[in-house]
């Protein structure tokens, strides 16, 4: 029976019971909403990789394409390359594991870039605009939109300069230089310094890499798999007092969606 | 011009644990209240399907919108001020309910040595032992006049802790007891017990035991779900004013609550205020309030803010060092050490906001100043609130920050760190102050307040102390290797430290110096009372939310008591 299914974190059973949940009793309806009627357990993932998704896709046993891995901001094939390519190289693949683009995190990018998140819309964009002390933090009126379309342009740029290669087509030692420079700052940009460039690229990476799949990066749960993050869990109280560490397949925000 | 509405007895402007806890006493006693807040209406059924990191801790989801609304900053005078324009340092909460919402609930009080701080100081080590530019103030009460107040914060929302040699005393036990340890938390207190400290579990909003408040408002058991700091609690298992005082406030009847009312204005004739003036968020259309009282409770950026644009109070001039609006911005002077355990994992994924261990050995006056050239100090903590993918990737300093060697070091450590850390105690400064930015506005054409703020020497001194503590704690809990860094620099608006902003409309018992009586009554004012940290005349070395709790029980009381017998109360 699914009640008495174990997740790996809690079963649906002791979560009610430790939570002191009575079915039936003065519980408020986010509880009952919220718990009672919430998938606990993982379902099969579009686009899970062969080994780990054993359940019939249910159209023939062929694969679903995944439609939302398609560019919404970027325009231009060579920067999404660009793009591709520089984030492998922040988070690249090795023996412990996938690597940015393996992850989706290109797409997570532009996704994000397409926007509030790019079009920073959250934020106090209202001029004047004046270079401040690094303590006074962010003072461009540059928007998210136009650093990143700048900045990979500039990538580009600088290996085609250097090496007479595309930035995707070089090798791996001079893409770590490149971006080297933009850490340091020193690439001239306009609007922006290089160095608060690249740390914006590194902060959207680690972000595709670990944000929950909706946002489509961190492709099947893999970043999550790497580090052991359980992801999107109910509850720890069945374990929070445990001296050993305790692993758990992780479940996401789909898992949730009822 | 602005459409006026029926008149009120008393208009609460913002509502959140402030303004939640004084809309819910005076409607009790039978006084008619209309609570009105710039944000949206906030449920329990918002804070389902919250366990996104990105969206809640990155994108910060349920803060303030700095595209309508920011302040400036600089380190010092000499700087031009520039706009806070994105999140970092503080998040400064909206909508109903406000930073209540998504704050961790740790609930420490602040100690009888705060209350008094001046006058315990100079009795203890003599009056040099203040520098000069330090505007160090008592509060105009004393801890056993204000813990009674104390003790009703902690009754609603139900606290869970255990008590303490080194803690602020209590009149009652903790109505909860403590949460659960952690193999984290032992090895803390283990390693503290054999220092010879005094190691205690944490005072908890996150509670370990389903509690029925005395208002009849039930807060259920923590489910250590570790989606807590910057998120709403999924299970009404961390108090907050939207599963405690605002229902009850709307449970007697006479509360009306007003949301997208962003207020702009504080009538004031020179002697009384008779309402607020506000503009709907949605439509633009300006209205105004009348009341007999006007509460402030908007935190302490608008709190200020508000005064100072109505014009209201003597604003503060740190050339003079006369005047009040604006005086004792304090903050909060981290220190912390990190312990890397290459042969130990922790189940550092779980956790809830409030669970940890501390202790005060190095808090308050808990120790002998006399050979230190500060005063004060900072509780020293492991918190165990549940680390997340994105936010947390910690790796030894000299290692490269991307590329493969980080990705190996960062998958390693993640269960691998534990770090200690201080919250220190702000002490004010004379140049450190709030007023109003002279360029920029907020999206209605306001000015923006404008902080203008740095660490002292005072603030150096004691997170180069707390440091030593911090890793001298972490040693004992045997790491491999431990970083510790004890040079804070200048104040950074950039990454996260705490949302303990306090000061700008601070209490005590001379108009003089003081905005505010030990009623948060405004001396200059009688029927304008302004509640929230503002009021603090320091900052402690702990969170502050019990103390804004129990100050705001005591200006509910002194409304109450005004509504009786109007006029100045202290
Ligand atoms: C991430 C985080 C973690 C925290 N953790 C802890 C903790 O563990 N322990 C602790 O003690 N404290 C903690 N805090 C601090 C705690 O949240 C605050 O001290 C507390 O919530 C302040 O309550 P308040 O009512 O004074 O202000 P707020 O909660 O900020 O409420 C003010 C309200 O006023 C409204 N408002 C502002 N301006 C206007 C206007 N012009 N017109 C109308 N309405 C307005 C706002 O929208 C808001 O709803 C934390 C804070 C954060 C952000
Ligand atoms: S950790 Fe506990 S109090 Fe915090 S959100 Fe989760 S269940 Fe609620």
């Amino acid at each position: 029976m699914a009640d008495e299914q174990e997740t790996g974190g809690v079963t649906r059973r002791e979560f009610l019971k430790n939570s002191g949940l009575v079915v039936g009793g003065a519980v408020g309806g986010t509880v009952l909403g919220g718990v009672l009627g919430r998938e606990l357990f993982p379902a099969p993932q579009q686009g899970a990789s062969p080994e780990e998704d054993t359940s019939d896709s249910g159209n023939g046993g062929a694969e679903t394409p995944d439609y939302t891995e398609a560019r919404m901001f970027f325009k231009r094939e060579e920067d999404f390359r660009v793009l591709s390519a520089a984030v492998e190289r922040i988070f690249p693949e090795d023996d412990l594991g996938p690597g940015a683009i393996a992850l989706g995190v290109p797409y997570y990018i532009d996704k994000q870039l397409a926007g509030g998140y790019g079009r920073n819309a959250r934020e106090y964009m209202q001029g004047p605009f004046f270079e401040g002390a690094e303590t006074q933090g962010y003072q461009s009126g540059l928007l998210r939109q136009e650093a990143f379309l700048q900045g990979v342009r500039k990538i580009q740029q600088e290996s085609e300069s250097r090496t007479d290669d595309a930035y995707f087509d070089a090798e791996e030692d001079t893409q770590d230089e490149i971006l080297e420079a933009f850490e340091a700052g020193d690439i001239e940009m306009e609007g922006i310094n290089a160095t608060t460039f690249f740390g914006m690229l590194r902060q959207a990476t680690l972000e595709g890499v670990y944000a929950d799949p909706v946002y489509g990066g961190n492709r099947n749960m893999g970043g999550w798999r790497l580090k052991d993050y359980p992801g999107a869990q109910m509850a720890y109280i069945q374990m929070i007092e445990e001296d050993e560490f305790v692993e758990m397949d992780p479940i996401s925000l789909h898992d949730h969606h009822t | 011009m602005a459409t006026e509405l029926p008149r009120k007895q008393a208009v609460v402007v913002g509502v959140g644990w402030a303004g939640g806890i004084i809309a819910a006493e005076l409607t009790k006693a039978g006084i008619e209240v209309i609570g009105l807040e710039r944000g949206q209406e906030k449920t329990v059924d918002d804070f389902k399907m919250q366990k996104d990191e990105l969206r809640y801790a990155l994108r910060y989801d349920l803060m303030q919108d700095l595209s309508k609304e920011t302040i400036t900053f600089r380190n010092d005078q000499d700087m031009r001020a520039l706009p806070m324009r994105q999140l970092g340092s503080f998040l400064l909460g909206t909508d109903v309910g406000g930073a209540g919402i998504h704050w961790n609930g740790q609930c420490p009080r602040f100690l009888p040595y705060d209350f008094e701080i001046r006058s315990k100081t100079e009795e203890r080590y003599g009056s040099d032992k203040i520098p000069a530019d330090m505007t160090l103030q008592d509060w105009g009460i004393s801890y056993d006049e204000i813990e009674p107040y104390f003790q009703k914060f902690d009754e609603t929302i139900g606290t869970s802790g255990e008590d303490n040699d080194l803690t602020a005393p209590r009149s009652e036990p903790f109505p909860t007891p403590p949460m659960k340890e952690t193999r984290a938390l032992r090895k803390f207190k283990n390693a503290a017990e054999e220092l010879g400290y005094h190691p205690y579990q944490v005072a908890s909003a996150n509670l370990s035991e389903v509690y029925e408040n005395p208002d009849g408002q039930t807060i259920q058991a923590c489910q250590y779900c570790s989606f807590c700091e910057r998120f709403g609690c999924d299970y009404q298992a961390k108090s907050d004013p939207v599963i405690t005082v605002i229902p009850t406030a709307k449970e007697t009847g006479n509360f009306e609550l007003r949301t997208h009312a962003n207020v702009r204005r504080v009538s004031y004739d020179g002697e009384k205020t008779d309402g607020v003036y506000f503009i709907d968020t949605r439509t633009g259309e300006e209205f105004y309030q009348p009341a007999d009282v006007v509460v402030l409770t908007t935190y302490v950026m608008n709190n200020t803010r508000l005064l100072l644009q109505s014009e209201i109070g003597r604003p503060y001039n740190p050339e003079t060092n006369e005047g009040v609006i604006g005086k004792n911005y304090c903050y909060q002077v981290m220190a912390s050490a990190q312990g890397f355990f290459e042969e130990e994992r922790f189940n550092l994924y779980a956790g809830a906001g409030a669970l940890g261990a501390a202790l005060d050995d190095f808090n308050g006056d808990n120790f002998d100043h006399s050979d230190e050239d500060f005063i004060h100090g900072g509780i020293v903590q492991i918190t165990q609130t549940g680390i997340r993918p994105i936010n947390t990737n910690p790796v030894p300093s000299d290692v490269k920050s991307w590329g493969k060697e980080f990705k190996e070091a960062s998958l390693h450590y993640f269960y691998r760190t534990l770090t200690v850390a201080s919250q220190g105690a702000s002490m004010p400064y004379r140049y450190n102050y709030l007023d109003l930015d002279p360029t920029y506005k907020d999206a209605l054409g306001d000015p923006l307040l404008r902080m203008t703020y740095n660490f002292t020497e005072q603030d150096r001194k004691l997170a180069a102390h707390q440091t030593k503590r911090c890793a001298e704690v972490l040693e004992a809990m045997n790491p491999d290797k431990i970083e510790a860094n004890e040079d804070i620099g200048d104040y950074d608006i950039v990454p996260y430290q705490t949302t303990h902003n306090t000061g700008g409309v601070i209490m005590g018992g001379d108009p003089e110096t003081s905005a505010v009586n030990n009623y948060l009554q405004m001396w200059d004012c009688e029927n304008l009372f302004v509640a929230g940290a503002s009021a603090f005349a320091h900052n402690s070395g702990y969170n502050p939310t019990p103390t804004v709790g129990a100050i705001a029980y005591r200006a509910a009381d002194g409304i109450k008591k005004y509504f009786e017998n109007p006029g100045a109360l202290a």
